[in-house]
């Protein structure tokens, strides 16, 4: 019964944040519109794109909006069959990252001692290694072994990405720690998952979406960089394997820029949301940062009323 | 003093830590494929040699952690077998060839990157609300959203194809025999850098500009900025010795350890512009199922960084006498 006005609520004030920052509305409308296109590419995709049955190597026309790839395949339907792969890369790692660096950098600042100590080493060590030579070595094993699913790709890319999130969740914890109504809650007796989930964790909800974010964009990154060095599963429909393709048939060279770029392009309107998003959530958490115009024009308001 | 033994003891775990990954993920990986592998090489190389690959790969019958320990001692004496796919040569000698090319591309676009990004970000917060201050953050939001290869590719296909100002590829042309003390020939190494130096440029220097700009907006509003300010000093004078000096100290760090990250720095633009590099040679190895030159090469890149974020943290301690009695 209750949920109704709290959900109103986070509408209202979503929307509130929404129209006043101007980053963060052009990066929900343009997410928004890429995850209609992942969860319906039908309807837009004019042609199946897996068929390599068109004349290949056409120009852009308005049967083919993009051209044909020298494999005879619609660039335009590609485009958009690969949007899936990416966001749900995106999502899902984002997600499974921000989960792990949450349990480890607030357990460790909640506990401290010597649990912090050994899970502060063990987030120092992950996040020195050099990640992207590191996942290039796993998928060259892998490449072998018939193990290069979308699952595993997930996987490595959660291992290796949710480290500088639970760094920076751990600081912000620490400095929670000893606020009042936390030391309250701990005397009162509450289990530490109370106080973890209920007292520790709203407080830092901008820093944990802010995480979110940034492991998003990392993750359709290197793993558009991976497929295109062929590492991963190149016969998937997706961006990264799209360059791959362009790149092995030499399309730069044979003519057909479009086929080697607007994957890219995708891949840079998908981040640009992420990366916008997160310069919101960032402003909101730093407040100094903010565009000078914008505070300027707020305290003048502010004077105003 | 005591902080620093401290990181030295973080580097001794991180490095035993990259070691020990090394060890296993072949054994992890179903189907042992680097196992077939190393067995066709069987009768190319000297026993051995070939031994030595078992116990880093985990062929040989022998308890797994007298195996380990073999590994290690080998890892430490540098010694990390031949390399499979550039007939049978040790893997030092190959990688030693491709070192040279990423250190003069991607060492020179490092610095280069900070000292323009940096100085950049210095001014854009100097003028909040400038030209500067408003065009360079949202660019390179974007930018920094794009693959970074990607920027790579789009040189190639402006200036390299349409335009054909710069060779698409390699690090210096084919008919020219490589002669260091040739004016020609250094023209034509410089020739063929130029657009992947400009490509780990261009997505290299936002992050210096913002973490500047950012640091810089906070050192800005201290009071002894006021104060210099109220002495009535040369701006210019504030703007690079007194706040300039202060906010450049996190990026220092940062700098320090984007050293390190020089040799794994641009894999994927090397691989762009066939430049012959450390990156390019990662991704040859791993085509070619080269598991003892990826090992190699690994570990070469973690010690790298490794090294790198030690000489931040003794510089920070040197330039930034706060940190000194912390922790």
């Amino acid at each position: 019964m209750t949920l109704l006005p709290l959900v109103r609520r986070v509408l209202t004030s979503s929307w509130r944040f929404l129209r006043r920052d101007r980053k963060a509305l052009v990066g929900s409308i343009i997410l928004l519109v890429l995850f209609i296109i992942a969860a319906f590419p039908s309807w837009f995709t004019p042609y199946n794109p897996a068929a390599e049955i068109y004349t290949p190597g056409l120009g852009p026309s308005a049967s083919h909006l993009l051209g044909t790839t020298s494999l005879g395949q619609d660039i335009f339907s590609q485009l958009m069959a690969g949007t899936r792969q990416s966001v749900l890369i995106a999502l899902l790692v984002g997600l499974f990252s921000t989960v792990a660096s949450v349990l480890i950098g607030v357990t460790a600042a909640y506990f401290g001692g010597v649990v912090d100590d050994l899970l502060s080493l063990f987030t120092d060590v992950v996040l020195v290694i050099p990640t992207f030579p590191l996942i290039i070595v796993i998928a060259g094993y892998l490449q072998g072994s018939g193990g290069e699913s979308f699952w595993t790709l997930v996987f490595v890319l959660t291992l290796t990405g949710w480290s500088y999130g639970a760094r920076q969740l751990r600081v912000q914890a620490l400095s929670l720690r000893n606020r009042d109504y936390l030391l309250a809650a701990r005397a009162r007796g509450e289990s530490a998952w109370y106080v973890i989930g209920v007292e520790m964790l709203p407080p830092m909800t901008s820093l944990i979406v802010a995480n979110f974010l940034s492991s998003a964009l990392y993750a359709v990154l290197t793993a558009a960089g991976l497929l295109f060095v062929g590492l991963g599963n190149v016969n998937s429909q997706s961006w990264g394997a799209m360059l791959y393709w362009a790149q092995n048939n030499e399309a730069l060279n044979a003519g057909l820029p479009l086929w080697a770029l607007t994957p890219g392009i995708m891949i840079a309107i998908l981040g640009t949301a992420f990366a916008l998003l997160n310069y919101a959530f960032d402003e909101v958490s730093n407040p100094a940062l903010r565009s000078v115009a914008r505070r300027a024009g707020r305290s003048r308001k502010q004077a105003l009323a | 003093m005591k902080y620093l033994l401290r990181r030295f003891g973080f580097l001794v775990i991180t490095l035993w830590g990259a070691l020990t990954v090394n060890f296993f993920i072949p054994r992890l990986m179903p189907g042992s494929p680097a196992l077939s592998i190393i067995g066709q090489s069987r009768g190319h190389i000297n026993p051995a040699a070939l031994h030595a690959l078992e116990a880093a790969f985990g062929g040989t019958q022998q308890n797994i952690f007298i195996s380990y320990i073999d590994y290690l001692g080998n890892a430490l004496r540098g010694q990390f077998g031949v390399s499979l796919s550039s007939s049978f040569q040790p893997v030092t000698t190959v990688i030693m060839r491709a070192l040279p090319w990423t250190l003069g591309l991607v060492g020179v676009t490092t610095i280069l990157g900070f000292i323009l990004g940096t100085g950049l970000g210095a001014l854009a917060a100097w003028r909040r609300g400038g030209a500067l201050d408003n065009v360079l953050p949202p660019m390179f939001i974007v930018v920094s959203a794009f693959p970074y290869f990607w920027v790579g590719l789009l040189a190639i296909w402006l200036f390299a194809l349409t335009l054909g100002w710069f060779p698409t590829l390699g690090s210096y042309s084919e008919n020219l025999i490589p002669n260091w003390t040739s004016w020609g020939f250094i023209r034509d190494v410089l020739w063929h850098a130029i657009l992947p130096a400009f490509t780990i440029l261009i997505s290299s220097i936002g992050g210096w500009i913002l973490t500047m700009r950012n640091n810089m907006i906070t050192v800005v509003a201290e009071d002894y900025v006021k104060m210099a300010r109220a002495k009535g000093l040369h701006p210019r004078r504030i703007l690079w010795q007194y706040a300039g000096r202060n906010a450049v100290l996190p990026s220092l760090t940062g700098f320090a350890m984007s050293l390190g990250f020089v040799i794994s720095g641009a894999i994927l633009v090397e691989f762009v512009f066939n430049y012959p590099g450390v990156g390019f040679l990662l991704l040859t190895a791993v085509q070619n199922n080269d598991y003892p030159l990826m090992q190699a090469l690994f570990l070469l890149i973690t010690v790298a960084v490794l090294v790198s974020i030690f000489i931040a943290d003794i510089a920070t301690t040197i330039l930034d006498p706060r940190t000194r009695g912390s922790r």
